[in-house]
This record gives C-alpha cells, structure tokens and sequence, in this order.
C-alpha cells in the first residue's frame, strides 16, 4: 500500500478560546476531489490553511509525497522548500482573485510568472504557454497583454486557475472558487473546474460552503461544525443520506430551484 | 449466508434500511427489511409494488448513494465481490467508474452545458478517447432520437422526455456490466420507449445485468426477466 499524496492526522488548531480544528484527519489520492464544507466559522477555511502549510497546527501533522516519491512532513519544510512546492506542486485559488494574482502585470505575466519559477527562461516559449492556457480557460488570447484588473469577476477567476495549473500540478487548493460570482458565471466556472480536474488527474481539496458546489465537484466531503469534522464519506451519500443531525440540517436548509 | 455463484452479478442479502429525521425529534422511518435478491449477467430484474414502497430506496442502496443499517450488498468484480455496504469511499467510487452505472429518475447536471458534452464526459469516464467518446456520445443520442439540433444545447429548456434521454444517454455511455435504471421510460412517448427497449435488449446480449424499475406494463412484459414484489420487503405503511 503505497502512502497517500497528502495525509492529515490530528490537526489542532486554537485561536485563544476559539478550537478552530480539533483533531482532524484524512488523507486524499492522485486525482480524487475532496470537499470540505460547513458554515462560517466551522473551520474549514482554517484546516485548508493548516494542510496548504500556510499555518502551523498546534498539534498533528501534515504529510506530503512528493514527485520523487519522499514523504515530507511540512513542519520539515523549510520556508524556501514550501515556496517551491507551492509554486510548482501544489495550487493555491482564492476566493478573492486578488490575494491569488499580481494586479500590476499582465495576464501572460502572471501565467509565465509560475513557468519561470520552474526555471524556464524561453520568453518565446513562455508567452505561448500562457495564451495556450488563455484559451484553455476561455479567455481570448488577445487578453494576454492586459492587466488582470480590466477583467471582470468571472475573468479573473479563469485567470487564476490558468496560473494555477500552468505548471501541472498535483494538489490544487481551492477556496471558495466560484464564492462571490454571479450565478450565470458559476455554471461555466464550475465546469470549467470539472473538465480540468478530470483531464488533469489533479487531486483537489475544495473548501465551500454552497453544497451544490460541493456535489457537482467533489467525490468526497467532509462536514464541519464547531472545528470538527462531524461527517464523512461519499459526497452524494453525505448529501442524500446524511447521518448526523447537523448534516441533516445543512441538506434540508437549501433552497431547491 | 449464500456463497454468490459465478453467475450473479449482484447479491443482495439481509439488507435493511430505515431513516432517522433528526429534525423531527428523531422519528424512524422504517423503510425496508431483510431485503434478499440477485442479478445474474445478462439478466434484467424489476423491482415491483406500489409507490412508496420502498423500490427507489433499493435501487439507490445498491449504487452506494444510501447506507443500509444491516446487510450485503455483492457486486462482481472480475473474480471476486465487493461489498457496496462496508466498502469505503474510494472503492464504491472505482466501482461506479467501472462496473455499475445508474440512470435517474431526473436529469441533474451543471447548468449551461450541451446535451453532447454531458454524454461525452460519462464515455470519457467510461475510458474512452475524446475523439471517440463524442463519437459514442453521438451515437447514443441518435439512436435515442435527439435531434441533432439540441446536441449543442443545455437540457434544461428541454422537454422532459428529451431530457430523459440525455439521461439514458449518460448512463449507457460507458461500459458498466450492471445497470441501474429508475423509471428510463416514464416520461417517453412509444417509439421512444421503443428505442430505449432495443438499447436495454441489446446490452442484455452482451452480458449486462439490469436491475430496474418500470412502471409501463409493456416495457416490463418485454424486458423483465423476473419481478421482485419489493411489498415482501416493505416497512413502509404503502405496503
């Protein structure tokens, strides 16, 4: 059995009187999508920091296998090491376009920008990948020159998972990905997500708190509540069948069009 | 307990199911009990009896996406059986890609996207090629009679018998040797029902079990090959 590509055991995480995660674990596979959903406040936002190595647990441990097979713990990480992964490995979206792009530069610039921190210096080559990737997210390559902030919502996000998966990643981070959007642009983004996912083998950890979003990108969820994880399993059983009352209550609070 | 014979491709034993509603002070509602049947290769059983008696609840038991309380639940995986009711995740999962497909009752999908590209992404899933995959997409949705001008559309402006066929559509587009299927024809005029009936015979031939609900007399009597009167098993008070 060989080791999962990331694995959580026990994470714990208190801010003062507030236990944000209390004693997490799971572990996620080459291309499976896992979802993490509850309400403000349950935690989620906090572990997906915790397992992304964006912050230290208080307890527990993360692990990570690399490209070369090693398994890492990210408290073995050194800051330049977790920088490399991110840039390279690992995605990070935001919910906020943001905190995931550089305003100042070109859309070209923030896709080449991850392909040079591979090492790749061809400018040529660079600015082919990007309008390719451009394309890939729907965004007309004629884009590729202008700056992120002359693109609308819906744009920036493309934008971001462009940038993201330029370098082929394994694990992508998503945060709220489609959070904010109006509902038109939704549906497109979210099968936008799909299609990547499913063409890219990428494994995903998807925080959200819309279960639709949930169903329709993840293969597994976890329910939070109170720094917990109080469900798991299956998506569409958790969501067709939920066990606890809390769960119940999630399923049943969404409005049905 | 029976030992599955190399035949079945399904083996349903000992299976309960009941809800709790929390929400409602934790009322139980029995569903059904001590549920026993099998599917062999080839061979299409109907789940039988009145609305609410419990047949849907079954189908979706099977296909993982509800937990049993008690009971087996063995789906032939090349020489040996998985067990949908203890196995984790990751392995109902691995089996839905490979060895059971479900048709729904309802179309449910992600908004704005073409009829082609849902089909498509099932035969992707299925294993095939892009290229190939839409080919099978095209394929199904002709034989199904959607015509071709609502290939590029999304269903959701769609009639609800063309959107039962996007749906057939999907579950036919891979290569599952069990099929699940909960009311296909319901909303199909007959020469649609018809050609659903030819793609159901003609997957039969080849080996693929069938485990349906039908609710048109006509389509049992020419596909079933045994019906289970799902009211033996029942819990619930429409039996």
């Amino acid at each position: 059995m060989s080791a999962a590509l990331l694995a959580a055991e026990g994470l714990c995480k208190r801010y003062g009187a507030i236990q944000a995660c209390r004693d997490i674990s799971f572990e996620i596979e080459e291309g499976e999508a896992l979802a993490i959903v509850g309400e403000s406040g349950s935690g989620k936002t906090t572990l997906l920091h915790l397992i992304a190595g964006l912050m230290t647990p208080d307890a527990g441990e993360v692990r990570y296998r690399t490209r070369d097979g090693v398994i890492r713990n990210h408290s073995s990480l050194s800051e330049a090491e977790r920088r490399a992964l991110m840039r390279t490995d690992w995605g990070f979206v935001h919910q906020d376009a943001a905190r995931g792009l550089r305003f100042s530069v070109s859309a070209g610039g923030n896709i080449g920008e991850r392909l040079m921190a591979l090492g790749e210096r061809h400018y040529g080559r660079i600015r082919a990948s990007a309008a390719q990737w451009l394309e890939r997210v729907e965004i007309s390559a004629d884009r590729l020159d202008h700056a992120p902030w002359t693109y609308s919502g819906g744009m920036r996000q493309r934008l971001q998972i462009a940038r993201n998966l330029v370098t082929s990643p394994r694990l992508v981070f998503m945060d709220e990905p489609t959070g904010g959007l109006d509902v038109s642009v939704q549906a497109r983004l979210l099968d936008l997500i799909r299609g990547l996912i499913a063409e890219m083998g990428l494994a995903v950890v998807l925080v959200t708190h819309d279960l639709a979003v949930a169903r329709l990108l993840s293969n597994r969820i976890l329910v939070m509540k109170d720094g917990e994880v109080i469900e798991s399993g299956l998506t569409d059983r958790v969501l067709d069948d939920p066990e606890t009352p809390y769960t119940q209550l999630l399923v049943s609070s969404v409005l049905a069009v | 307990m029976t030992k599955p014979s190399t035949k079945d491709l399904l083996v349903v034993e000992g299976l309960d199911k009941a809800f709790t509603l929390h929400l409602h002070g934790g009322l139980r509602l029995p569903v059904v009990s001590q549920v026993q049947f099998t599917v062999a290769r080839g061979e299409c059983v109907v789940l039988d009896g009145p609305s609410g008696v419990g047949k849907s609840s079954i189908l979706k038991i099977v296909f993982g996406n509800y937990r049993p309380d008690a009971g087996r639940i063995l789906l032939a995986d090349g020489d040996r059986f998985l067990d949908i009711a203890g196995a984790s995740p990751r392995a109902v999962i691995s089996a839905r890609r490979r060895i059971m497909g479900y048709v729904s009752q309802f179309l449910r999908v992600i908004p704005r996207v073409p009829a082609i590209d849902i089909v498509a992404a099932a035969a992707r899933e299925g294993g095939l090629e892009p290229q190939a995959a839409r080919a099978r997409a095209a394929s199904l949705l002709t034989r199904l009679n959607l015509s071709e001008r609502l290939w590029r559309l999304p269903p959701a402006t769609f009639s609800g018998g063309e959107q039962q066929r996007v749906n057939i559509a999907r579950g036919f587009a891979g290569h599952h040797i069990l099929l699940i299927l909960d009311e296909p024809t319901a909303s199909l005029d007959a020469e649609n029902r018809d050609a659903v009936v030819e793609l159901i015979s003609e997957r039969q031939a080849s080996g693929t079990g069938f485990l349906a609900i039908f609710h048109d007399e006509d389509v049992r009597a020419r596909l079933a090959d045994r019906m289970i009167d799902v009211s033996a098993f029942s819990m619930s008070e429409a039996a």
